[in-house]
């Protein structure tokens, strides 16, 4: 699903370059349940930049669902972020002034599809996180958990190939983020590939595949026994 | 252009961010509404100007004598100069070919005029034909005098509509007998003058009549011209001032008056004093623009200005937007199309409260140099459609700006 090859990028701040990435590989199949380790500066943001096609590497080539992700032009790569790529970030990142339904039906708004069937989707996606009856509430009416569902619903919306989620429970008590834990990990069983970005080692646990970041390489990268969310409740 | 969704997408930004809607709509508002009620009184102090002098024809040269200033030729200063008949056939023999309208005029300053039980004091002006036109008065009911009448030595005459009032009350004064010095005239039309109630309270009869009747021999009391209407303003008061200067020439010849002398006969040209007042109601039209075209502009700075500050304050909506996969364009024309949208909508607001005003406003305004300020409906509907053009123009940038804002510059700037 995803396949890099010796992945390269650098920063430059005036005089200075600042090498982040330096010549990582990786290949995460269909279905897999990923976690991104590595503490701040070891350049995991930056890969899911790249992986999310937010920025470009400087070097090194990358496969998104067999279709190679190189030199794209503004336009081809906001259509292949609706199409392959669904997002969750630690801030939730919902628009304020739109209500929770429809903020899940953005990404088919840009997909053009029309209003009723758009809507009806959304409201869809809006049961299977548990808050349809919350479809009409705009986000700083509900709990961060539930902001988290509703940017998860969001993320799923456009059907993508991929989930790209950057410390989705960054901003949550621990009871919470099991509980979103526990629909990350649902979504999966259902064949989603998931990728998680996160620095707290419980929740890496749940994922199933562990890639340990450092100073831009990767020096661990192993399957592991997951642990499933419900059993700490 | 019409995509119901990206519509419904547009009334919900709308819908949802009020304050920043009505901040962007009241600097178009206000400034539209400005510039309506500039044109407006621009148009205002055009239009009393022009009433102001309206009441006699615009290209009218007027001469009456005066008393010489300067000795000439054995005979001393302060003599009294009278026209004659002759004076003016000459004038006309002369001219013949190069005037309008023509009159002379022979003046009674009060006389007692009766119908039945009613009556009053009035001048009396014996002219021609013509002097209708001189005066720029329009026919109320009958008719004015014509050269049958002169020829005639008819005693006919023609009264002003406030004199009508005066002695006929709502009664047609056509066809009626009126006493002036004690000598019955038939009154054959009733006038109306832009020069307002004193202009309308006097009688015209034949200068034939009138110099008879009155004892008046051969003498006038002045004469009136105009000349022919010309494409170019300037032409025609060139025309204006060379003629002048010809009949001028003529008359202090034949009145043996010094070439130097300017109390003896004077000339007034209304020409030379329009050309003073155009250039005036210009230069206050260009002034009224020019702080019109200025409010414009300062209120399309204003659009670009708040647009900027709206794709400052949605960097992040952006942002999140374009990680779901919006494509620059539809950033752009989400921006643009709420600017449009508002910018238009404010616009023909402040057009139509601007109309409102000058409507209900207008009409009370009882100031010489102000009358009936309006503006006009195509001029007002351009300015807007330049606004939202401009506007439009202004705005591209910022939402060209917001277009390129780089999704995880935007998200990450917490």
């Amino acid at each position: 699903m995803i396949k890099i090859e010796n992945l390269h990028k650098s920063y430059k701040t005036g005089a200075t370059s600042l090498h982040v990435l330096k010549g990582l590989n990786l290949n995460i199949e269909d279905g897999e349940l990923v976690s991104i380790m590595g503490s701040s500066g070891s350049g995991k943001s930056t890969l899911l930049n790249i992986l999310g096609i937010l920025d470009e590497a400087d070097e090194g080539s990358y496969l998104l669902d067999g279709v190679p992700i190189k030199n794209l032009s503004e336009k081809k790569a906001a259509v292949y972020r609706n199409k392959f790529l669904g997002f969750i970030f630690q801030s939730f990142n919902l628009i304020g002034y739109k209500t929770a339904l429809d903020n899940v039906a953005l990404p088919l708004y840009y997909q053009g599809m029309k209003r009723q069937p758009r809507l009806e989707k959304a409201m869809d996606y809006l049961e299977k996180v548990g808050l349809a009856d919350w479809a009409t509430h705009l986000p700083n009416q509900l709990s961060g958990g539930q902001k988290q569902r509703i940017a998860i619903a969001r993320a799923l919306a456009s059907d993508p190939k991929v989930l790209l989620a950057d410390e989705p429970t960054g901003a949550l008590d621990s009871k919470t983020s099991r509980e979103i834990m526990n629909l990350i990990q649902e979504i999966n069983d259902e064949g989603k590939t998931i990728l998680i970005v996160t620095h707290e080692e419980d929740i890496a646990e749940m994922t199933k595949r562990i890639v340990n970041l450092k100073d831009g390489v990767i020096i661990d990268d192993k399957v592991i026994e997951q642990k499933r969310a419900l059993d700490y409740v | 252009m019409f995509d119901l969704d990206r519509w419904e997408e547009i009334f919900e930004t709308i819908r949802k961010n009020k304050l920043r809607t009505f901040l962007t709509g009241l600097s178009v508002l206000s400034g539209i509404f400005i510039l309506v009620v500039l044109l407006g009184i621009g148009e205002g102090i055009q239009n009393g100007i022009e009433h102001q002098f309206q009441n006699d024809a615009e290209n009218r040269i007027s001469i009456w004598p005066g008393r010489t200033s300067v000795d000439y030729k054995g005979l001393n200063k302060d003599r009294r100069i009278q026209f004659k008949n002759k004076d003016y056939d000459l004038v006309v023999r002369k001219f013949e070919d190069n005037l309008e309208y023509k009159s002379s005029l022979y003046r009674v300053w009060r006389s007692m005029i009766t119908y039945k039980s009613e009556s009053g004091n009035y001048r009396i002006e014996s002219v021609y034909p013509d002097y209708q036109f001189l005066e720029n008065q329009t026919m109320v009911e009958g008719r004015y005098l014509n050269p049958t009448d002169l020829n005639n030595y008819s005693k006919v005459a023609v009264i002003g509509e406030k004199m009508k009032k005066e002695l006929f009350g709502k009664a047609t004064a056509t066809g009626e007998y009126i006493m002036i010095n004690g000598i019955n005239f038939k009154v054959i039309g009733v006038y109306s003058d832009p020069g307002g109630d004193r202009a309308e309270s006097r009688v015209a009869i034949p200068i034939t009549t009138g110099q008879r009747v009155f004892n008046g021999g051969d003498q006038i009391r002045s004469m009136s011209f105009t000349l022919p209407t010309m494409e170019n303003f300037d032409q025609a008061l060139a025309a204006s001032e060379g003629f002048i200067t010809d009949i001028e020439r003529q008359l202090k010849q034949t009145h043996t008056v010094a070439p130097n002398d300017n109390s003896a006969i004077s000339i007034n040209n209304t020409l030379k004093e329009a050309k003073r007042i155009y250039f005036m109601i210009s230069s206050i039209k260009i002034f009224f623009w020019f702080v019109g075209i200025a409010t414009l502009l300062a209120g399309v700075v204003g659009v670009g200005n708040v647009m900027l500050i709206i794709v400052k304050e949605r960097t992040k909506e952006i942002g999140i937007r374009k990680a779901l996969g919006a494509k620059p364009n539809s950033i752009i024309w989400m921006i643009l199309h709420e600017a449009i949208f508002i910018t238009a909508i404010a616009g023909f607001l402040g057009l139509f409260l601007g109309m409102v005003l000058l409507d209900a406003v207008g009409p009370m305004i009882k100031s010489d140099f102000l009358r009936n300020p309006a503006v006009n409906f195509q001029v007002a509907v351009a300015t807007v459609v330049i606004l939202v053009i401009a506007g439009t123009i202004a705005g591209f940038f910022p939402a060209r700006r917001a277009a390129r804002i780089k999704p995880i510059d935007a998200l990450t700037d917490e």
